[in-house]
């Protein structure tokens, strides 16, 4: 027995596996898309029905401070602000705090600390929500009526909601942060150090710009996780929508009132349940927009090293 | 140049340095001293301890975790390994090019302009970046693009922007570790004009693996195998007349 020739065994061969291979794996990314795609088609056609209803329009939907859909009123403004609120506050306390930690773990910590440090923001981060949503009522709330006064801080109030939110992005951001700056080559801290830089000056200096894009993703994401975020702002933000800029109040967020809408006995026939689905188209696009600029962003900022 | 620094015929020198990576011994028993104004080429094979040694003349050695220095390196009169000494002042005045140009992902400007700024440069910033540059020879190149990104430039381009923001924060020494072995013919060349240029005013230490670099820009040449230092003198005798055997085994290509 000899090998054939060389010349045929050059020809091409039939490899099945490779196809089949290849065909599941576009058939789990175009499912992937047809997912996506349904939702959106959901999200819309209902969104579209609500539109339709006598008391639903475009304009008072977005210009609308009242939010009661009792007497037919849906103005988008209170949810929208409440959320805003929300997530703005949680990113006061995430952003900094997030970013401080993932710098201190990328250029400070030596091996024993951060071999500390970082299961403690697993766990952080592996708490379920509604956990935190409890810390917020049965501890942060208590706390701060206590520091501020009953009177100032209702029972429940935005800036616990916030503040616990913050706590539950923190290990996101914080761990996004250390990937990108871990991310900058050693050769620029190098270059300031040789230079007579302190590591305060490199890291903030050097390595943080040089991280940008990363940074500038892991804040972006950490606001869309919170103005996705449901369980802590359902649980202690408060229930009604009320148009307030007091973060001491009470006031529904976007996704609050779609679970407590949604959990509760509510007709399937109705505008109140529509317009749930307005609501989560607006929450859509939010988080759609914020990942298109930090995209866009990223792209400005990319420092493509060797 | 600083009137704060006197001038001294030895510009560093280092006195029975051992080196330590963890329990590696990289360089052994080591004694040189640098001049002044002169370049000092280090030579060897890999791993002969050359760029430790670079490393361990600014402190940029304290960097990697378990690096153990002993004897002393005398700068200015001053063991720069003394307790007392701020390591991020010694490479103020001791500063470095590294093999691979890293520019920062800053503007040409900003990358010049940084160290001077952070070391509280009190002059005109703006004319210290354009003279930097001109010394290094690449003003005619940026001078229209001063505020684009340097990791624009070529490889060439971006070494001699690196030693011009070396430059510009005014050091006595400049430590150089194969600051052309990732580039071109033609970039190379110039960077070696150019380190004659600069021996004007620095004392220059370079590490290079090119032993027709050493011999064309250096006025010394040591000679290091295995972290021992086995000739050290002007660069005409280690290369045409090495006392050495092992020196002389080296030069001829017999091994390394």
């Amino acid at each position: 027995m000899s090998l054939p020739a060389i010349h045929v065994q050059l020809r091409k061969k039939h490899r099945p596996l490779e196809s089949v291979i290849h065909g599941f794996l576009f058939f789990c990314a175009g499912f992937s898309i047809l997912i996506t795609t349904g939702i959106i088609l959901t999200l819309g056609f209902d969104a579209l029905r609500f539109f339709t209803n006598d008391g639903a329009d475009l304009w008072s939907f977005f210009t609308g401070t009242v939010w009661e859909p009792q007497i037919e009123r849906f103005g988008i403004l209170p949810l929208l602000n409440a959320t805003l609120m929300t997530s703005l506050i949680a990113m006061l306390v995430a952003g900094p705090v997030g970013l401080a930690i993932g710098i201190y773990l990328a250029e400070y910590a030596n091996r024993k600390t951060s071999g500390i440090l970082k299961p403690i923001l697993e766990i952080l981060a592996g708490i379920p929500t509604v956990v935190y949503g409890y810390f917020a009522v049965t501890a942060v709330t208590p706390w701060l009526q206590a520091t501020l006064g009953v009177d100032l801080v209702e029972f429940y109030n935005v800036f616990s909601a916030g503040l616990v939110m913050g706590i539950l992005i923190i290990p996101l951001i914080a761990s996004m942060a250390e990937d990108a700056l871990a991310a900058v080559p050693r050769s620029l801290r190098q270059a300031g150090y040789a230079m007579g830089a302190t590591k305060l000056e490199v890291s903030l200096q050097i390595t943080l710009p040089a991280a940008a894009s990363g940074i500038v993703a892991a804040l972006v994401l950490g606001l869309s996780r919170a103005i996705g975020e449901t369980m802590i702002v359902a649980l202690a933000a408060g229930a009604g929508s009320k148009f307030t800029f007091n973060p001491f109040q009470g006031a529904e967020t976007m996704t609050g009132h779609i679970v407590r809408i949604s959990g509760g006995d509510i007709s399937y026939q109705s505008v109140d349940y529509d317009s749930l689905f307005a609501i989560a188209l607006l929450l859509f696009f939010i988080t759609l927009t914020l990942n298109f600029f930090s995209r866009k962003i990223i792209e400005h900022f990319r420092e493509v090293y060797e | 140049m600083n009137e704060a620094v006197i001038a001294t015929e030895v510009a560093l020198e280092v006195k029975n340095s051992d080196i330590f990576y963890g329990d590696f011994k990289a360089v052994l028993n080591l004694s040189m001293a640098y001049h002044h104004r002169e370049i000092t080429a280090l030579i060897g094979p890999s791993g002969c301890g050359k760029s430790t040694l670079l490393r361990s003349l600014n402190r940029m050695n304290d960097l990697i975790p378990g690096t153990k220095i002993t004897g002393e390196y005398l700068f200015q009169g001053k063991n720069i390994y003394d307790s007392d000494v701020d390591p991020v002042q010694v490479r103020r005045w001791i500063g470095m090019v590294f093999q691979k140009p890293n520019p920062f992902p800053k503007t040409i400007y900003e990358n010049v302009a940084w160290g001077a700024r952070i070391n509280g440069y009190q002059g005109d910033l703006e004319e210290l970046v354009v003279t930097s540059i001109q010394r290094v020879a690449l003003w005619d190149e940026v001078k229209d693009k001063l505020h684009k990104p340097a990791l624009a430039l070529s490889g060439g381009q971006q070494q001699r922007l690196c030693i011009a923001r070396t430059i510009a924060v005014k050091p006595e020494i400049v430590l150089m570790d194969e600051p052309t072995s990732a580039l071109d013919p033609i970039s190379t060349a110039k960077i070696e004009d150019l380190l004659d240029e600069l021996k004007k005013t620095y004392t220059i230490i370079i590490v290079t693996h090119n032993m027709q670099q050493a011999g064309r820009v250096s006025d010394k040449a040591a000679f290091m195998l295995n972290g021992v230092l086995e000739e050290f003198g002007p660069t005409d005798q280690i290369f045409f007349n090495p006392k050495n055997p092992k020196t002389e085994a080296y030069i001829s290509g017999r091994f390394g």
